[in-house]
C-alpha cells in the first residue's frame, strides 16, 4: 500500500506545512508571548521576540485589578452548566431516535436542525425583553438556558451519530439476556456511548465558552463571562497590551486545550454527521 | 425493529427536547413578528401601536440597510473564498507524508478555539494598529506609511479577522474529507495513466465535493450572524462602513431601543437565513439516507 | 423441554406483509433449519419466535404455554447473533456472565457454569480478554457460550457462520451439530446456504416470499421436493430443468434433473453435447455441456472424467430420478 516516499521531498513539505503552520499560529504565540512582557517591551519598536525580561506582573494585575476570578466562574458555569443541561435533555431523545427510529424520525431530525438555522437577532428582541420582565437579565440561569437552547440540535445531532454506530443487535441481545430496559441503559449501553457523550460534551463546552452573542447583549456586569471580560478591553486606557494579552491568554487557554484534544469529534459534530 | 412497548417509552424520551425547541422557536419570532407591526420604543413607553408594515418600510429604505445588506454579503462572500481556496490547498499539503503532521494540525487548527472577543482585539491592537501594531511596524522597516487597518478599510479588515478563525474549520472538515479518499482508487487511476493534476481534478475534487459545499453552508450560517467581532473592532464604523445586518438590528433595538423597526429588521434576517438554510438542510438530509 | 408452535403467524412492516399467516410445529430436540434466499423473511420469523418483532396476528406458544405477547427474556430463548453481538466493553468472562448476571443467579453458580461452558467450547483461556482480541471463529464461540449458560428450552441462530471464512465455517457447523447432539436442547438456524440446512438439520422449513414452501428432513427435500423452487434451491450444483420435447414425452411442462443423475458417455447416449468448462476436483468433474436443443447442462460425473473443451460427448438421465412439474411449477 504505502510507497516510499523521497526523503527530499518530504523535506519540502515538511518546511512549508511547519512555516504555514506557525504563520496561522502565529498571533496566539504573540500574544501569549506578549502578555510575559512589560508593557513598555511590548510596544517596543522593534519588538522583541523572546529576548525580553520575562515577567508575569500582567497576570497579577489582571487578576487583581479585574475581579478575573468571577468572570472566569461565570463562564465555566455557563459552558458547564448549559452542556450538562443539554446532555440531559438530548440524551434520551437521541437514544430514542436512534434505537427505535419512528417513519417520522428523519423530519423530526431536520426540524431540529432547522431551529439552528435561526439567525439569533431574530428573537434577540423577546429574549432580552422576556430576561428582562423576569429580572433574568445579567443573570447566569438565562445565559445557561439560552445557550443550552442554541446548542441543543447540535448535541441531539452528535449524540445520535454516535448511538447510530451501536449495533441494535447488541441490544436485542441484552434483551434476549434478559435485561430490563434500566438495566440494558445501565450495563451495556452508557457504558458503549461514553466515548461519544464525552466528546459531544467537550465540543458543547467550546462552543458555549466561545459564544459571543448571547453573553454579550444579555449580561452587563454579575453574569458576565469572560468573552464579555475581554470585550471590556475595547476601550482601552493607557498601556494595556501586555495586560490585555495576559487577560486573553488565561480565556483562551482552557479552551485551547480542550479543543486539541476534541478535533476529529469537532468535524462530526459541526457538520452535523455530515462529515466523518 | 421494535416493539409497542418501546415505543412508548421512546415517545416519552424525546418530547422533553421537542417541546423545549418547539417553544425556542415558536414564541420568541412570533413575538418578534409581532413587534414587527407595532410601533414599540423602550423610550417611548405607552405609545405602542399598530403600524402594519411601516417598520419594514422605513428598515427597507433606509440607506444602512442597503450598505448592511452589502457589507453582510462581502463578508459572507469574502471569508467564504479565502476559507475554501485556502482550505483545500492546506488540506492538500497537510495530507502529504511529512515529519510533525500532527503538531502542524494542532498549529493550523488552533484559531478556532480562541473566542472571537480575544481574537478580534488581539488582531485590532497587537496587528492593526497603526502606532503599535506589528503590520505597522513592519510597514516601517520596509519603509512604507503605516496603515490603519481599521479606519481605512474596515471591512476588509474584519473579513481578515474573521477568515483567520474560519480557516482551520474548512481545513479540519475538507482533511477528514481528504483521508476518507479510497487510496486504491488513486492507484487505479494512476495505473491508467491519470497525471498528478488531473488525479486531483477527476478524482480529489469530486471526493471533496461535498465537503466544500458543507463547509460552505454551515460557515454562511454562522456568517450571517457575525457579532461581536465588530462590536469590539469597529462597532460598525466608522460610518456604516462595517455594518452587518446582525450588528444594525442590535444597533437599532438595543442602541437605539426601537423594538419595532429592530424587529421588522430581525424578521428580514430570519428570512435572508432561511433561504441558505433550505440549501443546507438539502444537503445534510441526504446524507441521512445513505 | 423445547417444543415451539406457531399458530396462523403473521407480520407486516406498514403496508407490506413480510410474512402471511403461517403454522410451525417444532419438536422438543429438533434441529430446525429455516432457509431461503435472502429477504424471504427467515430472519424476521427467527426474531417473532425471539420477541424482538411483535407478531401482527397470530399466537405463538412455547412448551404448550402461550407466548404471544411475553418478553424476549421471559421465553426461555437464547439467541445467537449473525454479528455475534458481543458487549465489546466487557471480558469474555463478563460476557458470558451477563444473562446469568441479570437472572440473578448466585455467584458461585455463575463461575461454575462459566468455567462449565468456557471447557465445552475451548474459552478457558480467554476468559480475560475483551472480544476485540478475539477471532472471528473465538467470538463465535463467547456468543454461543453466552447462549449455553443460561440452559435455555431453545437456541436461536440467526446466520451465525455468514461472517467466517469457508474453513472456518466447516468447524464451526461440525461443532454447532456436536453441541447439539451433547445438549439435545431444540435449536432453531437461519441461513440462506442449501449445505448448511442440508448437512445440520432434522427439519427444513425452505421459506420463499415469507411462505413457507415445504417443510421435512434434508433427504425428503432432496428425493421429493413439492414444487420447482425447492428442487432448485436444495441440492449442489443446482438440478437442470428442461422444458420442450424431452418433458412433453415424459408428460410433463417441464422436468428437472440433478447433476449426479446424468451419465456420461463418449459413445452413445440420449442428447449429445458439447463440453464447454469442465471443473476437475479430482473427487468430482462437473462438466458444463451445452446440448443442442435444451441448453447448458450441468452433469456431475463420479471420480475423474477426462474430457476437453469442445470435445462432443452424450447424457442420460437416470430415469426414475427424474422430477416431472406441471405448468405451475408443482410436482407431478
Amino acid at each position: 500500500m504505502a510507497r516510499a516516499v523521497s526523503t527530499k521531498r518530504k523535506l519540502w513539505f515538511t518546511g512549508l506545512a511547519w512555516l504555514i503552520g506557525l504563520v496561522i499560529f502565529f498571533p496566539i504565540l504573540w500574544t501569549v508571548l506578549t502578555s510575559f512582557k512589560t508593557e513598555a517591551e511590548a510596544i517596543a519598536s522593534p519588538p522583541s521576540f523572546l529576548g525580553f525580561e520575562w515577567t508575569l506582573e500582567n497576570y497579577a494585575t489582571v487578576m487583581e485589578r479585574s475581579n478575573y476570578f468571577r468572570f472566569f466562574m461565570n463562564s465555566v458555569i455557563i459552558a458547564v452548566g448549559s452542556t450538562a443541561l443539554g446532555l440531559l435533555v438530548a440524551v434520551p431523545a437521541a437514544w430514542s431516535m436512534a434505537f427505535v427510529p419512528g417513519k417520522r424520525t428523519k423530519d423530526l431530525l431536520m426540524w431540529m436542525l432547522s431551529t439552528k438555522m435561526l439567525p439569533p437577532v431574530g428573537v434577540l428582541i423577546p429574549i432580552y425583553l422576556i430576561s428582562r420582565n423576569f429580572g433574568l437579565l445579567d443573570s447566569r440561569a438565562a445565559l445557561v438556558v439560552v445557550l443550552m437552547l442554541i446548542n441543543l440540535p447540535i448535541i441531539i445531532w452528535m449524540l445520535y451519530t454516535y448511538f447510530k454506530e451501536i449495533p441494535g443487535e447488541i441490544l436485542e441481545a441484552a434483551r434476549m439476556d434478559g435485561a430490563s430496559l434500566r438495566s440494558e441503559i445501565i450495563y451495556v449501553l452508557t457504558p458503549m456511548a461514553v466515548p461519544g457523550i464525552a466528546s459531544t460534551m467537550l465540543l458543547n463546552i467550546i462552543l458555549a465558552w466561545n459564544e459571543a452573542f448571547w453573553t454579550l447583549n444579555l449580561t452587563t456586569v454579575n453574569a458576565a463571562p469572560l468573552t464579555a471580560f475581554i470585550a471590556s478591553y475595547s476601550s482601552p486606557e493607557g498601556l494595556f497590551y501586555a495586560k490585555l494579552s495576559a487577560a486573553s491568554t488565561m480565556a483562551i487557554a482552557p479552551i485551547l486545550i480542550m479543543g486539541w484534544f476534541s478535533q476529529k469529534q469537532l468535524v462530526r459534530g459541526l457538520t452535523f454527521g455530515a462529515v466523518k | 425493529m421494535a416493539t409497542a412497548h418501546s415505543r412508548t417509552a421512546a415517545r416519552f424520551m424525546l418530547s422533553p427536547a421537542v417541546i423545549l425547541l418547539l417553544g425556542w422557536m415558536i414564541v420568541p419570532l412570533s413575538m418578534t413578528l409581532y413587534f414587527s407591526f407595532q410601533r414599540y420604543n423602550l423610550l417611548m413607553p405607552g405609545q405602542e401601536a399598530w403600524v402594519g408594515f411601516l417598520n419594514y418600510k422605513y428598515f427597507l429604505t433606509d440607506p444602512a440597510f442597503f450598505a448592511a445588506l452589502w457589507n453582510t454579503l462581502m463578508l459572507v462572500g469574502g471569508v467564504l473564498l479565502i476559507t475554501v481556496v485556502g482550505g483545500i490547498a492546506l488540506a492538500v499539503l497537510l495530507d502529504q507524508p511529512m515529519w510533525g503532521q500532527g503538531i502542524v494540525r494542532i498549529l493550523v487548527i488552533a484559531p478556532f478555539f480562541v473566542m472571537p472577543t480575544v481574537s478580534a482585539l488581539v488582531w485590532k491592537n497587537m496587528f492593526m494598529n497603526p502606532v503599535n501594531g506589528l503590520f505597522a511596524y513592519i510597514a516601517k522597516f520596509l519603509g512604507m506609511q503605516p496603515f490603519d487597518f481599521l479606519a481605512h478599510a474596515p471591512l476588509m479588515s474584519i473579513i481578515l479577522i474573521v477568515a483567520w478563525q474560519w480557516l482551520p474549520f474548512a481545513t479540519l472538515i475538507l482533511l477528514t474529507a481528504m483521508q476518507s479518499l479510497d487510496s486504491e482508487q488513486q492507484e487505479a487511476a494512476e495505473m491508467d495513466g491519470a497525471s498528478v493534476v488531473s488525479r486531483f481534478i477527476y478524482l480529489t475534487l469530486p471526493h471533496l465535493g461535498r465537503a466544500i459545499t458543507v463547509v460552505v453552508l454551515i460557515q454562511t450560517i454562522f456568517l450571517l450572524s457575525i457579532f461581536a467581532e465588530i462590536l469590539v473592532t469597529t462597532n460598525g464604523g466608522p460610518g456604516y462602513a462595517s455594518t452587518n445586518i446582525t450588528y444594525l438590528v442590535y444597533a437599532q433595538s438595543l442602541l437605539q431601543f426601537d423594538v419595532g423597526g429592530g424587529s421588522a429588521g430581525g424578521i428580514i434576517a430570519v428570512i435572508l437565513a432561511n433561504i441558505v438554510a433550505i440549501f443546507l438542510m438539502r444537503m445534510v438530509g441526504k446524507n441521512l439516507e445513505t | 423441554m423445547g417444543s415451539i408452535s406457531l399458530n396462523k403467524v403473521s407480520k407486516s412492516f406498514g403496508d407490506v406483509q413480510v410474512i402471511p399467516p403461517l403454522d410451525l410445529e417444532i419438536n422438543d430436540g429438533e434441529f430446525v433449519v429455516f432457509v431461503g434466499p435472502s429477504g424471504c423473511g427467515k430472519s424476521t420469523l427467527l426474531r417473532l419466535i425471539a420477541g424482538l418483532e411483535d407478531l401482527t396476528s397470530g399466537a405463538i406458544s412455547i412448551d404448550g404455554a402461550d407466548a404471544t405477547n411475553a418478553a424476549p427474556a421471559q421465553r426461555g430463548l437464547a439467541m445467537v447473533f449473525q454479528s455475534y453481538a458481543l458487549y465489546p466493553h466487557m471480558t469474555v468472562r463478563k460476557n458470558i456472565a451477563f444473562p446469568l448476571k441479570m437472572a440473578g443467579m448466585d455467584p458461585a453458580e455463575q463461575d461454575r457454569r462459566i468455567a462449565g461452558a468456557a471447557k465445552v467450547l475451548n474459552l478457558t483461556d480467554y476468559l480475560d480478554r475483551r472480544p476485540g482480541q478475539l477471532s472471528g471463529g473465538q467470538r463465535q464461540r463467547v456468543a454461543i457460550g453466552r447462549a449455553i449458560v443460561r440452559e435455555p428450552s431453545a437456541f436461536l441462530f440467526d446466520e451465525p457462520l455468514s461472517n467466517l471464512d469457508a474453513a472456518l465455517r466447516v468447524n464451526m457447523r461440525l461443532e454447532i451439530c456436536d453441541l447439539h447432539k451433547t445438549l439435545a436442547t431444540t435449536m432453531i438456524y437461519v441461513t440462506h446456504d442449501q449445505v448448511e440446512a442440508m448437512t445440520m438439520a432434522d427439519k427444513i422449513v425452505v421459506l420463499h416470499d415469507g411462505y413457507i414452501e415445504q417443510v421435512g428432513s434434508p433427504l425428503e427435500l432432496y428425493e421429493n421436493p413439492v414444487n420447482k423452487f425447492v428442487a432448485g434451491f436444495i441440492g449442489s450444483p443446482k438440478m437442470n430443468f428442461i422444458a420442450g420435447a424431452p418433458a412433453q414425452k415424459r408428460g410433463a411442462d417441464s422436468i428437472g434433473i440433478r447433476p449426479e443423475h446424468l451419465t456420461v458417455s463418449r459413445d452413445a447416449g440420449e442428447w449429445a453435447g458439447v463440453v464447454g468448462v469442465s471443473e476437475h476436483l479430482g473427487s468430482d468433474t462437473f462438466l458444463h455441456v451445452n446440448v443442442d436443443g435444451i441448453g447448458m447442462v450441468n452433469v456431475r460425473a463420479s471420480g475423474e472424467f477426462r474430457v476437453k473443451y469442445g470435445e462432443q460427448v452424450f447424457l442420460s438421465p437416470i430415469e426414475e430420478k427424474i422430477h416431472r412439474f406441471d405448468a405451475a411449477g408443482l410436482s407431478i
